[in-house]
């Protein structure tokens, strides 16, 4: 078999796999290697599928809105899956004045950036979305924000780049990338050797260790986090929804169940056993979020919970470009938890400097040089 | 012959051909078909996981308790392979659905 491309992709998430079927669009040969038996195994499968713009870093937002303008509404026709995308917006709720306090300031943000989103009552919230709390007062109201379903598109984009010739090898752990005369060229998995011009870095928290192996010291964490699935229930609202204190974020998906993310405080210090697996004191802690806000679902029933690693970058935004010690490497790691709905966008930028070609996006806020110490 | 190593998903099945039993619903919850899961793998998803993930079948109300064997042997049937060669599907909390005033409950007998 020949384990040569024009380029190798190293983890097969949402980043590695949208960044593959890019690349296979343009016509270049692509190989994908992934350490799991399982494609799309680590966030890209367990995040809450939130498609959101509003609540971005400043510096994240181009990035979320190009997405959303140019390449979600088309995902589902390109790549002959329906990814369940819905536009719908997205209530950001406050209970008290100090939550609308968080909520402007949020706002005027993003709206300095150019994002539509504003401050909302709670009588124009209620008409959004008829079954909030009385208690609730206020939010912020973000109209082209949305959702979609994370493994479909994850798997969708495998699919596609698939059929267009790339080839995806699970069960593949890479230990190192090799310089070959001072160009980053080699890939090694145990006793297989991959070889390619550019490599692309998109393994998570995983990427840490091998950019470590170059000397490239790629500041993040993980921090496990938890998601809650409910039994289907009638359409009620389609919106995305958050909370000023993020007590919970979720939507209703297409097929009737409510997706309901959160935390339960002590993440920092989750016991950490190598597998993501929940915490007993997390999803009920969410579900006293979820009431909290909508007493109408008090009585439906959880069928699952799971929880997923985010790879959290010291300044929560992600690592995305080229690395000026190591030519032919480009790194796409660190997305702190908010790497799904950019996930379009970031692949795009990541093909098109793969190839050589100019992005529709500047990204230089996300170089992985940035962290420099406090004094 | 070596057992195809189905990690290389540049592996096909060929193109689906439809088969007599397509229509048999195996997921009831979802209500996904026999051809569902055909397809699916000939799609690429090689994996009990990733068969779950792309068409949510063991994932409602009984949690696969129904029809996961069911999945398993089409999935194993298609790629040739036995049915217990392919990996455990992982169980998730709640065993079996709670409400969420039950579940968000602190208090001891709620
Ligand atoms: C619970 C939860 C909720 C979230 N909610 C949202 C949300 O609502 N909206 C949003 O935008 N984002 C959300 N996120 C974040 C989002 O899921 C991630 O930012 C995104 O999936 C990152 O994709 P990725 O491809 O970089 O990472 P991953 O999906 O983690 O992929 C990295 C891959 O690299 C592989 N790998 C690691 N090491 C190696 C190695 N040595 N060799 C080969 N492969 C390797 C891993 O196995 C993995 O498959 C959430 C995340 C979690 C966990």
């Amino acid at each position: 078999m020949n384990n040569t491309a024009d380029v190798i992709i190293i983890g097969a998430g949402v980043i590695g796999s949208a960044t593959a079927y890019y690349l296979t669009r343009k016509g270049h040969s692509v190989i994908v290697l992934e350490k799991s038996p399982f494609l799309g195994d680590g966030g890209s499968s367990r995040n809450g599928g939130g498609v959101r713009q509003s609540g971005r870093d400043p510096r994240e937002l181009p990035l979320a809105m190009y997405g959303v303008k140019h390449l979600w509404p088309g995902l589902s026709e390109e790549l002959g899956m329906d990814v369940e995308y819905c536009q719908s917006g997205n209530l950001r709720l406050g209970k008290t004045e100090e939550h609308l306090a968080i909520l402007r300031g949020l706002t005027d943000r993003a709206a300095a950036c150019g994002l539509g989103v504003s401050m909302i009552d709670a009588a124009q919230a209620r008409t959004i979305c008829p079954y909030l709390s009385e208690e609730v007062i206020g939010a912020s109201w973000c109209p082209t924000d949305g959702h979609a379903n994370p493994m479909l598109v994850t798997l969708a984009y495998y699919r596609k780049a698939r059929a267009n010739g790339a080839r995806f090898i699970t069960g593949q752990r890479v230990q190192a990338i090799q310089k070959v005369r001072g160009q980053a060229r080699r890939v090694v998995c145990g006793d297989e050797t991959f070889e390619g011009d550019t490599i692309v870095l998109a393994a998570g928290y995983g990427s840490r260790a091998i950019a470590a192996g170059l000397g490239i010291d790629l500041p993040m964490n993980t921090l496990l986090m938890e998601v809650l699935v409910t039994e289907e229930q009638p359409p009620m609202f389609s919106q995305m929804l958050g909370t000023a204190m993020a007590d919970f974020y979720g939507h209703q998906s297409k097929h009737g169940s409510f997706v309901f993310g959160g935390s339960s405080g002590f993440e920092a210090h989750n016991r950490d056993d190598g597998r993501p697996v929940n915490h007993s004191i997390t999803a009920p802690c969410i579900c006293r979020g979820v009431m909290g806000y909508f007493p109408a679902l008090a009585g439906t029933k959880i069928v699952r919970t799971w929880a997923g690693w985010l790879d959290e970058m010291a300044d929560h935004i992600p690592a995305i470009g080229p690395v000026a010690e190591v030519p032919g490497l480009l790194v796409g790691c660190g997305f702190s938890g908010h790497g799904f709905g950019i996930a379009p966008a970031v692949g795009t930028v990541l093909a098109d400097l793969a190839a050589g070609d100019t992005p529709p996006l500047e990204v230089s806020a996300f170089r992985y040089d940035r962290f420099k110490a406090k004094l | 012959m070596s057992a195809t190593d189905w990690n290389d998903r540049i592996c096909t099945l060929g193109p689906f051909e439809p088969a007599p039993g397509d229509g048999f619903i195996v997921c009831r919850c979802v209500e996904i078909t026999q051809g569902d899961v055909r397809r699916a793998v000939h799609d690429g998803m090689f994996t009990l996981h990733e068969v779950r993930r792309l068409l949510r079948c063991g994932m409602g109300l009984c949690q696969g308790q129904i029809c996961g064997r069911l999945v398993r042997g089409i999935v194993a049937k298609e790629l040739g392979v036995s049915p217990t060669a392919l990996e455990e599907v992982t169980a998730r909390a709640p065993m079996r659905p709670v409400e969420m005033r039950v579940f968000g409950s602190e208090e001891a007998g709620a």
